[in-house]
């Protein structure tokens, strides 16, 4: 910083990150168009042609973080910068939930109107909370879906628990006991792995599929778009579990771990509404 | 590395740039990424404003004529099937030259240029509070226009290349059965990008304005143009996540076997339009807000008075963006919905009325006594009281469901839109260029260029669209190529002011590259005591990086 600077805000030095991601996601969107058109004379189907473009995002988010955590560690980022680095985060996780918004939204409306689109007698003019008839035939006739007391439980079991071993381990690293930190989190890393794994295992279980059936496709979407969330989330914290091993967080400043903390409580908490209205609610309630 | 040259520069002077390649291609500085977004809409505004060309060339006679010949050019095309190619090609046109203007165009403009621009100098920041961020905005935005255009000229469907399926991209238009080609996969990553350029920007502008104010310098103290960019950023943080779930949804119906929006599944294809409208209403207060908040400044400046009800200004906009996100579906009358469905969504809707009218009084209320500068920006100002205010009203009309189903995909809405969008949010960006461009680029304009660009554009904008009102009431439906012919006089009207509309860019080019070949030195505030917001403080142009010592906005300080 020039000295005749009196103010504590992060002026960032230019930086080529932004110009490379931007190639890259246009070389990322080329390539998945290709991927399932074909363009350009390049046959569609074959996965090489997004490889490009994920190898440069890839690149583009390792060095442009690298540049972050340096810039924390020098000094940069003062008690005014993290207040607005906080105010970020906190932003964007209200984006991923009006993302997720839409899931939702998708799930009730075609759960709701599906008498109504398939032919059957539906009163258009009588308010749909007239009951829970409504949702009468939601999952649609022949669909088998999962127990959610089977494996559902145990996965959200799963993600509450690491929810604790993550407030367990932020705990810790505010008291400066380190070793301890890195124990909950790894343990949070190992649960978040558990939950994915499950997840894989109940998807191959699954009887529908995505393209097959209505409710395929919007059960999958939604649980699949948290699965993708859970999988970037447990990225993060391993990240975490990186710098701490490297001697990069202090008690004092780990704004990197506060978020990858946030993050995953908004991963636990979606997974919650998950549950209770894909999983729970056609079962319990609707009794099939 | 770039970025270690830098670092050694900045024990130099604090106003030392970059050298070229690096200040504008790695910007971290607002004030440069706002001016690369000004150029880059420019450029946009200049395809978008080329295909609305195309449209009025094509309509300015009955019959199927110009775009024949175009296509007979591009496809090596001859007789009925060139006709037919040009059907599709005219759809074309219309599908890009609404989302090029809308989000290549009005929001880069508005949003990452003037707001870019001036919302850290007002506020008294030094930059914003996230510069690289910011600079992947822009970034994006461009990716998206590269993808946008793209699409423009790889396969769509029926025998032309691009999309034609309108703006909305309403499935089964957008749907593999409507358009099979790649050119719609391409329009829907390419308006994910632009989706994710402007969520990033609106986190910038959110955190900035809440974290970076002056000292002293409350929200309640906050120029409205800020105040017009912080609900403008809420409602693009809101809005477009349920866009891109919609995109996606679409995205995987087409390439992936999902059916969400597939009825022969069971899936819905009003659900789409649900989904998009939730984000195209706020969608259109997010291209008119930072408008509202400019005229709010010009209009006090130049009647040398403070802003009437400045509180009641600031919480208008906050209104009208809470209620823009409950009457989306009054774009959707006529889809079959419930009536107890359209009665709330007509008393809704006409609800924004009231914000609305708040704001336009207050406008009349700030220069009623004032002494009234009729400046190249005020002008400008009060065309786009005049012209907003007509299309609200006609947008009052349109509220009511049982009118738009005889108004509905008419000309009257055509009319209507283009009133709020193309003499409202144009008129405003006009504007807002007269009222910053010697801050921005510390040189003067022209003002008898600027008048005449006022006036002839006033005068073609309205020889443009007020004869679609009486089109749209007669019953010609829009987006068909071709008409009977009881309609063609005022279509020819229409296309004549299209004509004339071009004298009045070509006169704002004009007005563009004279001042910077004569190069006439702007002074720090050309507007005089009625300019009281903190960018007027600062030299033009501002220093590299302004207020290394932060302003402190005192207590009894107006806004």
């Amino acid at each position: 910083m020039a000295d005749d600077v009196k103010h504590d805000y992060h002026l960032v030095n230019p930086s080529p990150w932004p110009l490379i991601g931007s190639i890259a996601l246009t070389t990322l969107a080329i390539g998945g168009v290709t991927y399932m058109k074909g363009l350009f004379g390049i046959e569609s189907g074959q996965l090489w042609t997004l490889l490009p473009g994920f190898l440069m995002v890839i690149w583009v988010m390792a060095g442009w973080w690298r540049e972050v955590i340096k810039e924390g560690r020098t000094g940069d980022h003062t008690p005014v910068v993290e207040i607005g680095l906080k105010y970020g985060m906190v932003l964007f996780i209200v984006s991923e939930i009006m993302f997720f918004a839409a899931w939702f939204w998708s799930f009730f409306e075609l759960a709701i109107f599906y008498p109504a689109r398939v032919g059957e007698t539906f009163d258009a003019t009588s308010p749909v909370w007239e009951g829970l008839n409504a949702f009468a035939q939601w999952p649609p006739t022949g669909v088998t879906t999962f127990d959610p007391f089977h494996l559902p439980l145990i996965n959200t079991l799963i993600l509450l628990l690491s929810g604790t071993t993550v407030t367990a381990a932020h705990h810790s690293l505010q008291h400066d006991k380190m070793d301890n930190a890195k124990f909950m989190l790894l343990i949070t890393i190992i649960l978040g792995v558990a939950f994915t794994c499950l997840q894989v295992y109940e998807y191959s279980e699954a009887q529908f599929t995505f393209d097959g059936t209505l409710y395929g496709s919007a059960f999958f979407m939604a649980t699949g778009f948290h699965g993708a969330h859970v999988v970037i989330g447990t990225i993060f914290l391993t990240v975490c579990l990186l710098r701490l091993y490297a001697n990069n967080m202090t008690a004092k400043k780990h704004l990197g771990f506060e978020f990858a903390a946030w993050y995953w409580h908004f991963v636990d908490v979606v997974w919650l509404f998950l549950f209770a209205f894909v999983y729970v609610l056609p079962h319990l309630v609707l009794g099939h | 590395m770039p970025m270690d040259q830098v670092a050694a520069h900045d024990h130099h002077d604090h106003d030392h740039k970059p050298g070229f390649f690096v200040r504008w291609f790695f910007s971290t500085n607002h004030k440069d990424i706002g001016t690369l977004y000004l150029v880059f809409a420019l450029i946009a505004g200049i395809v978008g404003y080329s295909l609305s060309g195309l449209i009025r060339w094509e309509l300015a006679e009955p019959g199927i004529g110009p775009l024949t010949g175009i296509v007979e050019m591009l496809y090596g095309t001859t007789g009925p099937q060139a006709i037919e190619q040009a059907k599709s090609f005219y759809n074309v046109v219309i599908t890009y030259h609404g989302l090029i203007m809308i989000f290549f165009m009005v929001m880069p403009a508005l949003i990452g240029g003037f707001g870019n621009w001036f919302v850290p100098l007002m506020i008294g920041a030094p930059d914003m509070a996230f510069p690289r961020m910011n600079n992947i905005s822009f970034w994006l935005t461009v990716a998206a226009f590269v993808l946008a255009c793209t699409s423009m000229v790889v396969p769509g469907g029926n025998g032309v290349n691009g999309f034609g399926g309108g703006w909305v991209l309403y499935p089964p238009l957008s749907s593999t059965a409507g358009h099979a080609g790649p050119s719609m996969d391409l329009l829907i990553l390419s308006l994910h990008t632009a989706g994710i350029a402007s969520i990033l920007g609106a986190i910038n502008f959110i955190v900035t304005i809440l974290n970076m104010r002056a000292p002293g310098m409350t929200l309640h103290k906050m120029p409205l143009f800020a105040w017009s960019l912080l609900v403008t950023a809420i409602l693009l943080l809101l809005a477009l996540p349920v866009l891109a779930g919609a995109l996606t949804m679409l995205l995987t119906d087409r390439n992936f076997g999902s059916q969400f929006f597939d009825p022969s599944g069971g899936g819905d294809p009003i659900m789409f339009q649900h989904l998009f409208w939730f984000f195209g209403h706020p969608e259109v207060y997010i291209m008119i807000l930072p408008a509202f908040g400019l005229i709010s400044h010009i209009v006090s400046t130049f009647s040398k008075k403070p802003i009437f009800g400045y509180l009641g200004m600031a919480y208008a906009m906050v209104a009208i963006g809470a209620i823009g996100f409950i009457v989306w579906a009054h774009h959707m009358y006529t889809v079959g919905m419930p009536s107890d469905m359209k009665a709330y969504f007509v008393a809704a809707t006409m609800v924004i009325a009231v914000p609305t009218g708040i704001k336009i009084f207050s406008w009349i209320a700030t220069m009623w006594g004032g002494s009234i500068d009729f400046s190249v920006p005020m002008v400008w100002a009060i065309g786009f009281i005049f012209l907003f205010t007509l299309g609200g009203v006609t947008g009052v009309v349109l509220a009511n469901a049982g009118i738009d189903h005889a108004m509905h995909d008419t000309y009257y809405v055509v009319a209507h839109f283009h009133y709020v969008l193309s003499l409202g949010a144009v008129f405003g960006l006009f504007a807002g260029w007269y009222y910053w461009f010697e801050k921005m680029f510390g040189i003067k304009y022209n003002k008898v260029v600027g008048y005449a660009h006022f006036w002839i554009m006033f005068v073609a904008s309205n020889l443009i669209f007020f004869p679609q009102h009486f089109l749209g009431l007669n019953g010609m439906p829009r987006r068909y190529v071709d008409y009977p012919e009881a309609f063609s006089l005022w279509n020819s009207v229409s296309s004549m002011g299209y004509a004339l509309s071009m004298v009045a860019t070509l006169l704002f080019f004009y007005g563009l590259f004279e001042a910077m070949i004569r190069r006439r030195k702007g002074e720090a505030n050309p507007w005089g005591e009625g300019a009281t917001t903190l960018e007027w403080t600062l030299p033009s142009p501002p220093p590299f990086h302004q207020f290394n010592e932060l302003p402190v906005v005192k207590n009894e300080g107006g806004h």
